[in-house]
Formats: C-alpha cells, sequence, structure tokens
C-alpha cells in the first residue's frame, strides 16, 4: 500500500471518529441542558403535531429566513438543497450494490453541484459586499466558505473535467467500511481527487467544533421547538424545582 | 418640539437601511446600580475585584441551566438576517446594535473560554478575552436591547438575543455591575408592593378618586376595590394605571367593564404591581420572587381567578411563567384560564353578546362616542412575539383589534411589516425607560414612528392604541419629539370606556328628555 493510501486510510478513520464522538457530545449536552421557560417565538403551534410541522418548515424551507432576507435565501436555499442532492449521489461510492433511485437520478443529480456552487458564491458574495455582514464575518466565515467551494469545484472537475479512477475510490473505500486491509487497492494519486478528499476529511473534523453546529442546533432551539401551552400544563425543570423546597 | 441634545431621525416614506456607524452609541449607558440596590437583590454591591473570573464562572453556570443560551451561542452562522431587524440599529446606525453583534459581545468570550476553536484559534473564529473594554461594551450595549425579540423571528434558528441580554445582564449582576433603573425598582416591589413604590393608602385615595370620577360622568356607583377579601377575581395591573396617563384611563374601563359583567372584582395592595423587571435582568430567582407575591395576594384574599391589565412584558411573565414560577394554580376556578388577560375578558363578553337583542348584552356600547378618532393600534413585543390571547395562535393580534372594531368606527392598520409578529418596539422596554437613555428611546422609537407618519398621512389616523404600560409612557414621552402631541396615545380600554353605555347611566338623550320634562 502506498503511503498516500495508508494517509488517507488514517485521516479517515480519525475523521470519522471525531465528527460522530464530536457530535454526539454535542447533541448530548444540547439534550441534558434544560430550557427552565417556555419561550417559544409566537405565534406558536399549541400541538406537539403543529411543533412538528414548524420545525418541518423550518428544516426543509428555512421559513424564517426567507421571511428575513431574499437574498440570503436564495441563495442559502439552493446551497443546502443541492449540497444533499449531490451527498445522496455519492452513495453510489459506499454502495454494493448501488440502490435503483441512487443510480437512476444521478446523472441528473450531478448537474446540481453548479446550483450548489452558484449558491456558495452568492453567500461569499453577499458576506463580502454587504456592509452589516462584512462587520460580523470573521475569518473563519469565509474560510468555511472558501472550504465548502474548494470540496465544491474539485468534486466538479473530477465529475466533468478530468475523470479518476472512481472505481478504485470506491474500492479504496469500501475496505475501509468494512475494515478490510487484506485487498485495499492503493488510492489515486489524481491531485484534485487528493484535494478533494482531503478537503471533506477537514470538514468533517472541524463540524462539531464550528458554526455547522447549526445542524443539530435547531432541533434544539426552544423558540422553535417548544409547544404553546404554558397556561395549560405546568412546565418546572429540576434545578428549578429544587427553589421551591 | 421637545429639545435635544442629539439628531432626532429623518423619518423616511419607505424604510431605510442605513449604512453601518461604527461607534455611534458607544456612549449610551444607563447609570450603575448603588451598593443598597444591588445587595437588596442578592448581588455584591460594586464590582467585585475577581469579577473576571466569577463572570466567567456566572457564564458556565448560565450555559448549564438554559438550553436556550448554549445552544443559541453555537449556532449562529452569521447570514445577517437579522442584521436590518433591530429598532436599535435602524435609529443610530451602530453595527453593535445588530442583533448578531450584539449576540457576539458575550459570543466571543463563551468561544475564547468554552469552545475547543477559541481556545486555540482565537483569531480565526473572532474570540476575545473577558477585557475591560468588553466589559464595557457588555453594560453599554446589552442595555441598548429591549429584548423585544424582534430578530427571533428572523432567525433561521430561532436565536432570540433577548435570552442573550438577559444572561448577560445576570452576569454582571453577579460581579456586582447592575442597572440602577431595573435594581432600584425590583427593591421597590419587595418593599412595598409595585414599581412605583405607591403604599397602600396612596392606592386607596386613587381608587376613591376614580370611583368619584365615573359617578360625576355617569352617575353611576362604579367600585374600584382594594383587597377585598372573598372577591371572585383578582386584578393585577401595573401600578403606572394608577395614575399616569394614558394609563388610568384603561384601568377606569377595566372596573366599568367588570362592572357591567357584575361580577366580584378587587385589587390587592400586595401585588399592586403586574411587572415583573426580575425577567429584564434575566434572574430567575428575582423573577419567582416577585411572582410569588401575586400567590401570596391570591391566597390571602381567597379569589378564585386572576386578570392581567394592560401590560406588555407582565403578560408575558403572566402568560408564559407564571404557572411555572408560581403554580400550579390547583385553588382556582380552572373553567377560566389562568391567568387570563383582561382583553381576554372583556373579548368573551363581546362574544357572547353577538347576536343578541341590544337590551339583553351585558356590554353595551355607543360607538359613537370614539367618532372624534382615527385609531390605530400598536401591538407590544412581548404580547405579540413571546405570549398568546385566546385558544388560537395568533389571537393577541385578532383580540385586540376586534375590541377596538366593536367601540370605534374608525380603525387602520399600520404597514404590515411593522405590525403583529414583525411589530417594532416602542423603544423603551426591556428595562431601558429611563430618562439617561433618552437619545436611545427617541432614535430606537423611529421604525414605529414612520409606520405611524404614513397611517396618519394616508388614513387619517388621529390615535395609537396600545396594551402595554412601558409603550404607552415611551410614546408619550418621546412624541414630542418627532413634534407630536403625547395625548395620541390612548389605552385600549380608554376605548372601551368612552364607548361603553353602563347600566343606568345617563346618556345625552336622556339629559335632553329630563330638560325637556323640566320645561
Amino acid at each position: 500500500m502506498s503511503f498516500l493510501t495508508v494517509a488517507f486510510a488514517a485521516l479517515f478513520y480519525a475523521a470519522t471518529v471525531l465528527l460522530v464522538v464530536g457530535l454526539a457530545r454535542r447533541i448530548y449536552i444540547y439534550w441534558k441542558t434544560p430550557a427552565p421557560l417556555k419561550i417559544p417565538t409566537t405565534p406558536a403551534p399549541v400541538t406537539t403535531g403543529g411543533v412538528v410541522l414548524r420545525m418541518f418548515r423550518e428544516v426543509v424551507f428555512f421559513e424564517s429566513l426567507f421571511k428575513g432576507s431574499k437574498w440570503t435565501w436564495l441563495f442559502g436555499w439552493v446551497f443546502h438543497m443541492a449540497l444533499f442532492a449531490v451527498l445522496f449521489r455519492h452513495l453510489r461510492y459506499f454502495q454494493e450494490p448501488v440502490w435503483g433511485i441512487v443510480e437512476w437520478t444521478g446523472p441528473l443529480i450531478k448537474y446540481l453541484a453548479f446550483a450548489m456552487l452558484i449558491g456558495l458564491l452568492g453567500l461569499l458574495a453577499r458576506r463580502y459586499f454587504v456592509d452589516r455582514v462584512r462587520y460580523i464575518s470573521a475569518p473563519s466565515d469565509y474560510l468555511m466558505l472558501l472550504l465548502l467551494l474548494g470540496i465544491g469545484i474539485s468534486g466538479a472537475l473530477t465529475t466533468f473535467v478530468t475523470h479518476t479512477d472512481v472505481v478504485a475510490v470506491k474500492s479504496f473505500f469500501r475496505h475501509l467500511m468494512t475494515f478490510n486491509f487484506q485487498t485495499m487497492p492503493n488510492l489515486p494519486g489524481d491531485p484534485l481527487m487528493v484535494a478533494h478528499l482531503g478537503m471533506v476529511a477537514l470538514l468533517m473534523i472541524i463540524f462539531p467544533i464550528s458554526k455547522l453546529l447549526h445542524a443539530p442546533g435547531v432541533f434544539f432551539s426552544p423558540t422553535r421547538n417548544q409547544v404553546d401551552n404554558p397556561r395549560e400544563k405546568r412546565h418546572i425543570v429540576d434545578w428549578a424545582r429544587k427553589l421551591e423546597q | 418640539m421637545a429639545k435635544a441634545e442629539f439628531e432626532i431621525p429623518e423619518l423616511k416614506e419607505y424604510p431605510e437601511i442605513p449604512p453601518i456607524q461604527p461607534g455611534a452609541m458607544a456612549h449610551s449607558k444607563p447609570y450603575v446600580a448603588k451598593v443598597d440596590f444591588q445587595e437588596a437583590l442578592g448581588f455584591p454591591g460594586e464590582l467585585i475585584d475577581d469579577w473576571h473570573d466569577k463572570a466567567i464562572e456566572a457564564m458556565g453556570d448560565l450555559l448549564g441551566k438554559y438550553r436556550s443560551l448554549q445552544v443559541f451561542l453555537d449556532s449562529c452562522v452569521k447570514c445577517g438576517s437579522c442584521t436590518d431587524k433591530c429598532h436599535y440599529y435602524l435609529g443610530t446606525s451602530d453595527p453593535k446594535n445588530m442583533p448578531v453583534a450584539r449576540q457576539d459581545l458575550l459570543r466571543k468570550v463563551y468561544r475564547r473560554h468554552f469552545t475547543f476553536a477559541g481556545k486555540y484559534f482565537p483569531k480565526l473564529v473572532g474570540a476575545t478575552d473577558l477585557t475591560e473594554e468588553v466589559l464595557e461594551d457588555w453594560y453599554n450595549y446589552f442595555h441598548q436591547c429591549s429584548q423585544c425579540r424582534r430578530c427571533s423571528v428572523f432567525c433561521p434558528y430561532g436565536i432570540d438575543t433577548a435570552e442573550i441580554s438577559m444572561a448577560a445582564r445576570e452576569i454582571m449582576d453577579r460581579i456586582g455591575l447592575g442597572q440602577k433603573y431595573c435594581n432600584e425598582i425590583i427593591g421597590k416591589v419587595f418593599r412595598i408592593g409595585n414599581n412605583l413604590g405607591l403604599p397602600g393608602p396612596a392606592l386607596e385615595d386613587t381608587l376613591e378618586g376614580l370611583e368619584e370620577d365615573v359617578m360625576d360622568e355617569t352617575g353611576v356607583e362604579v367600585k374600584y376595590p382594594l383587597d377585598k377579601k372573598g372577591a371572585d377575581i383578582l386584578l393585577v395591573t401595573p401600578s403606572a394605571d394608577f395614575f399616569a396617563e394614558p394609563h388610568v384611563d384603561g384601568l377606569i374601563g377595566y372596573g366599568k367593564v367588570f362592572h357591567e359583567a357584575g361580577v366580584n372584582w378587587t385589587l390587592s395592595s400586595k401585588a399592586s404591581e403586574a411587572a415583573n423587571f426580575g425577567m429584564f435582568i434575566g434572574s430567575y430567582e428575582n423573577m419567582r420572587k416577585i411572582s410569588l407575591r401575586i400567590r401570596e395576594a391570591a391566597l390571602e384574599l381567597g379569589v378564585k381567578r386572576i386578570v392581567f391589565g394592560e401590560c406588555g412584558h407582565a403578560w408575558r411573565v403572566a402568560y408564559s411563567f407564571l404557572n411555572t414560577l408560581a403554580g400550579p394554580w390547583d385553588f382556582l376556578d380552572q373553567n377560566y384560564p389562568i391567568p387570563q388577560h383582561v382583553c381576554e375578558f372583556t373579548y368573551d363578553l363581546i362574544k357572547k353578546d353577538e347576536g343578541k337583542p341590544e337590551e339583553e348584552k351585558v356590554l353595551k356600547f355607543d360607538k359613537s362616542e370614539n367618532d372624534d378618532m382615527v385609531v390605530t393600534f400598536h401591538d407590544s413585543c412581548n404580547v405579540a412575539r413571546a405570549s398568546r390571547m385566546g385558544d388560537f395562535p395568533g389571537g393577541q393580534f385578532v383580540i385586540p383589534r376586534e375590541i377596538i372594531k366593536t367601540v370605534c368606527n374608525n380603525f387602520a392598520d399600520m404597514d404590515p411589516d411593522t405590525v403583529y409578529e414583525k411589530t417594532f418596539c416602542c423603544g423603551g422596554g426591556g428595562g431601558l425607560l429611563t430618562d439617561e437613555l433618552m437619545e436611545l428611546r427617541v432614535k430606537g422609537a423611529k421604525p414605529r414612528m414612520e409606520a405611524l407618519k404614513n397611517v396618519i398621512e394616508e388614513d387619517g389616523v388621529t390615535h395609537m392604541a396600545m396594551i402595554c404600560a412601558i409603550c404607552k409612557a415611551q410614546f408619550t414621552k418621546i412624541l414630542p419629539y418627532y413634534g407630536r402631541g403625547m395625548d395620541m396615545i390612548v389605552s385600549l380600554h380608554q376605548l372601551v370606556s368612552n364607548a361603553i353605555v353602563l347600566t343606568g347611566q345617563q346618556t345625552e338623550d336622556d339629559e335632553e328628555e329630563t330638560e325637556a320634562e323640566a320645561e
């Protein structure tokens, strides 16, 4: 096995562990931290079913962002949805056999890479050109967009311009997933592919220690996930109950 | 126009988002609480020596107690959706009054001390130490947030800057850096029973005066009882209702509605204050202690129901928190909402009267009594975005408007982007209703003043009705800066009071008849 293959095998194992453990730890913290008061942003749903719907609209359609800023919504929504579609297409590199739906939709979805890049470029332009947004941006806010752009561009290039030996790449990941090191093939040394995979691993590593925590965070946001029923049902958490004794 | 040492914002036909002017409001800060006020609330009297370590410790403590704080500090992606939503930003152009930038004052210290990236790569993620300058920014800018929650409506993760500013104020209180206005008032509530420090006998005098006024005006004996044991309903109302204009006209209105409904009600000298400034300073303990007065008063008087008067943040604490803070309310009549808003009370009667012949109605109105006005309605932030009325989402918008339309012939709403859930703060909420913050208050009122100006010009609006003691006090004070009269502001139940025809009341027609008979 080449050095590159060993290094990337180690990198992806480490990145996966950091991503899974880091996220699990964060979600556990959100889960166990109490919300002592009822603070849904009203008007809010008065039933649990209503809250599920509100959360669905928030996560799938970015309802609040739509109310707040049409341009950010447009670029942000296009980027996210295209990203999810492209990720879905990537299942083909990990599955054996590949699901029919992944197979059939693949040829269409691959063009969504451009939608993803347009979304990211729009967000980057807004961050730089709107004085208010530039004021609140730290270096990491720009770097995050650049990293995603890097992943998108390198990925699109390997799909549309220079074709890598994807069969070998897939085989590499299949072997990683099954912990089968005996017959593991070498990872192709194509610089674009190496860059693509390296940046993906970096994204996985920083996910649980960056603003990407908005992904689990939105589900735990009390202003969005609470039912508006404080008069009907007494809401009290343990630390507050202790004050009553 | 009132004199001012600062520039009054120019009102535009279409709202404009101003370019940022860093430092524009860096000088704005409220007076610091004195030793006595601080200690009365269980906080250190003045800034302690090891304030830095204690502040970080307090932040850690709050992060473990409030999911909102933990999730909100982690989740922001700096998308900018909130940046043009705060009335203080729109009125002052100071970028630290953009909700996200205000949050970042706390977030950058959170990152430095509680996150991997902030500990090892502070420059990269914009993390900083808690320096004296940062603490000064905290004090100045967390007292330029009225906790109105408008930003939370537009945030894709529901981040509510009010939660952040409450936490920041609690941290500052714990290191001995409290705000005079809020903390002095909370002390008064504990010592005397209300924000204004009105003792029982003064309340009694005032209420007797109101009874005489109503008698003179209508010839009907309407009672405004205080500490009446065995009453069915305890009315808890902001203490401004006892004497401030136009608040008191609202209180007169509640009394008339109760009188016509034939209910046995009372005020309480112990719970002679609906306001709960414990919320503004983010102190669960103080908020709870203030709420428990209402429980004690209800138990002592033996009431079966609790009704709240017109007050925005008080209604948030009452509607959203009272059951948590001072419940369970198993000793009250479960057939009514606990607690109930006075608007819900009035609206219920109006609803039940619908379709009945005029003489059988509980509440009879002569709408023409309000014909000298064209009314608009200002949704108060805490009612609009932090509570509800009635049994359906959005009742807090529908019910007050339905009442107004029942008692007034002329009503016009303001620009849809400035009412309902998108309503703008009056500029004086969240513990900022103090004179040393006048510049902030005047500038923060700009978006509302703009919408009001447009509705005056387009629909001939003459009066703006509202259901919040702070809004009423703020607008009557700042309207003159914008060249308008303070008498534009009316209490919602003042409109009810104007139009209601009390049983046995001498109307103008009756008077003419009596005069005719005499002749």
